[in-house]
């Protein structure tokens, strides 16, 4: 091959990419740019809510983003976008994003590190035979519920696409999820284990258990009974 | 993958059990396992037994030198690799099976289990002593070693065991005592493909598409459900009754009595129609091993499906 010829190659090369390149960009989702500043479709800034680094806001009950699993992320902004969970806030802001949008936001929220303030719970960890630790880590087998760790992994660090972490997660965001299960305004759970669960549990109990868990570190390890 | 399955379910070829027995490489084609003997329950019949007796709360394991003992019983129990780990060669524990750390009703609970041995067992042949049935669960479900019967780990389970059995009659086999197998029978024979299907809908959930179960930090949450780090081809489990009994009592977690009878069944013969480890006590071949071990309908243990004559190609660690 003639220098020439290779020249005329790499400039060939050259446009095609600089013709590419915007093409492409019109239909990459900027995912970092929509947690500081929202789609400019209706869809606030993420971070507004749930922090810079998506590691939550503990007293205003919003919870951690960063490091769960990306197909339960992607699953809650659908779930969200078609109101199989509902919260006034999150609908609206998952019915802006498009599918896309959704799917990337996912994906970075997953590859986000734990914020290391996080790692040692800031709550005090209530006794062990207190009633959230004996909901959390034995169950209420009588009536048929397990262990809360047999599902979410030990002190409920998650498992999976299917059960998200619970440790160190605000206390007021489980309580009022617990909630929502119980009173079906959030259904989207696999094989309705938790609107099931969720009726066996008093107020006293569902206030404990997630006093307990938000009490919890995250990088728990260990069996789960 | 999933065509294949499909493809491979649709053409289930397994033996004329008794026949197995002789010739188990030159299986008989036929599309379901045989129907149990004996009149078909209906569902109402097939209730889980509710218990009479109610284990002591945890909170009731005294304090001092025996109530360690309990507690180091209950720590076996609940997390076996860890605290028995000499004796044990997979990855499950004792609770994977026997819910609620040996306490739930119709999940084989240790109350009900205690005060019935000693106890003659066609299994060994033998009158068996408590320790000695324990020791069969490590063999087996454990694919592990029996611990010698004054071992700490042995004397711990016991201990735990009869603390859980207190005031419980000895010799009386007591409602939710073992699984709720007593005349629950398929209404029609148990299928694989249709149990294929059950498990993706109901199980695939928590135990994975492969039955690998779920870890974290390399521990199980979720047990494997077949495969090198489940229970053995000698194991209680592998037989469809017991597996039958148990999911429907049981699975899935917080939903027991949900599937049909149906279902269940179904379900236990696709989970026991997987490879798994070998029988301890294969004798080197699988028809004779078969014969003097596994000689009831409710073993697929050296019978074909989907072409694989299961006990064939044992699992590995």
């Amino acid at each position: 091959m003639r220098r020439g010829d290779s020249r005329t190659l790499l400039l060939g090369f050259g446009l095609l990419v600089a013709t590419a390149l915007p093409v492409g960009a019109v239909h990459a989702v900027d995912a970092a740019a929509i947690t500081t500043q929202g789609n400019g479709k209706g869809a606030a800034p993420c971070m507004g809510c749930h922090g810079v680094d998506g590691g939550g806001q503990a007293s205003a009950g919003n919870p951690r983003l960063a490091g769960l699993d990306a197909a339960y992320l992607q699953k809650q902004l659908d779930d969200f976008a078609n109101g199989t969970r509902t919260s006034p806030v999150m609908q609206a802001t998952a019915t802006a994003l498009s599918e896309d949008e959704r799917a990337a936001l996912a994906t970075y929220y997953s590859k986000l590190p734990i914020p290391p303030a996080l790692m040692k719970p800031t709550t005090s960890m209530p006794a062990v035979d207190s009633v959230g630790a004996v909901l959390a880590t034995r169950g209420h087998w009588d009536q048929q519920v397990p262990a809360c760790v047999q599902c979410h992994g030990p002190a409920g660090v998650g498992v999976g696409a299917h059960f998200p972490p619970l440790a160190g997660q605000p206390a007021v965001y489980i309580e009022a999820q617990l909630k929502a299960w119980q009173q079906g305004t959030r259904h989207n759970d696999p094989l309705q284990l938790m609107q099931h669960l969720s009726n066996a549990l008093s107020a006293q109990e569902i206030s404990d258990v997630a006093d307990w868990f938000a009490a919890q570190p995250l990088d728990a390890k260990g069996a789960t009974p | 993958m999933r065509t294949l399955h499909a493809l491979l379910a649709a053409t289930i070829t397994i033996c004329a059990l008794n026949a197995c027995s002789q010739k188990a490489s030159t299986p008989v084609t036929a599309s379901t396992v045989p129907a149990a003997s004996g009149t078909v329950a209906s569902s109402a019949a097939v209730k889980p037994a509710v218990p009479t007796f109610k284990p002591p709360s945890e909170t009731e394991i005294p304090s001092g030198p025996l109530g360690d003992v309990i507690r180091q019983g209950r720590a076996i129990f609940t997390d076996t690799p860890t605290h028995a780990s000499a004796y044990v060669g997979n990855t499950l524990s004792c609770s994977n099976c026997h819910l609620d750390a040996g306490r739930l009703a119709n999940s084989a609970p240790l109350w009900g289990a205690y005060g019935m041995y000693p106890q003659y067992r066609k299994k060994t042949g033998q009158v068996n002593t408590y320790g000695e049935r324990l020791q069969g669960c490590f063999r087996f479900s454990m694919n592990g070693k029996a611990p010698p019967l004054d071992s700490a780990e042995m004397v711990a389970l016991e201990t735990y065991s009869w603390w859980m059995a207190k005031g419980a009659p000895v010799g009386v086999k007591l409602p939710g005592a073992g699984y709720p197998k007593q005349d629950f029978k398929p209404p029609q024979p148990a299928d694989y493909a249709r149990g294929e299907k059950v498990y993706a809908a109901n199980c695939a959930l928590c135990h994975g598409a492969d039955g690998q179960g779920q870890q974290v930090a390399g521990r199980n949450v979720f047990p494997p459900l077949w495969g090198p780090q489940s229970f053995n081809w000698g194991a209680g489990m592998h037989e469809l009754d017991n597996a039958a009994a148990f999911i429907k009592a049981n699975m899935p977690l917080s939903r027991g009595g949900s599937l049909s009878d149906q279902d269940a069944w179904d379900v236990a013969m696709f989970m026991d129609a997987h490879e798994r480890p070998q029988d301890p006590r294969y004798t080197g071949n699988l028809a004779e091993t078969r014969a003097k071990y596994h000689d009831t309908p409710q073993s697929l243990y050296g019978t074909e499906v989907n072409g694989h004559l299961l006990g064939s190609q044992p699992t590995q660690k």
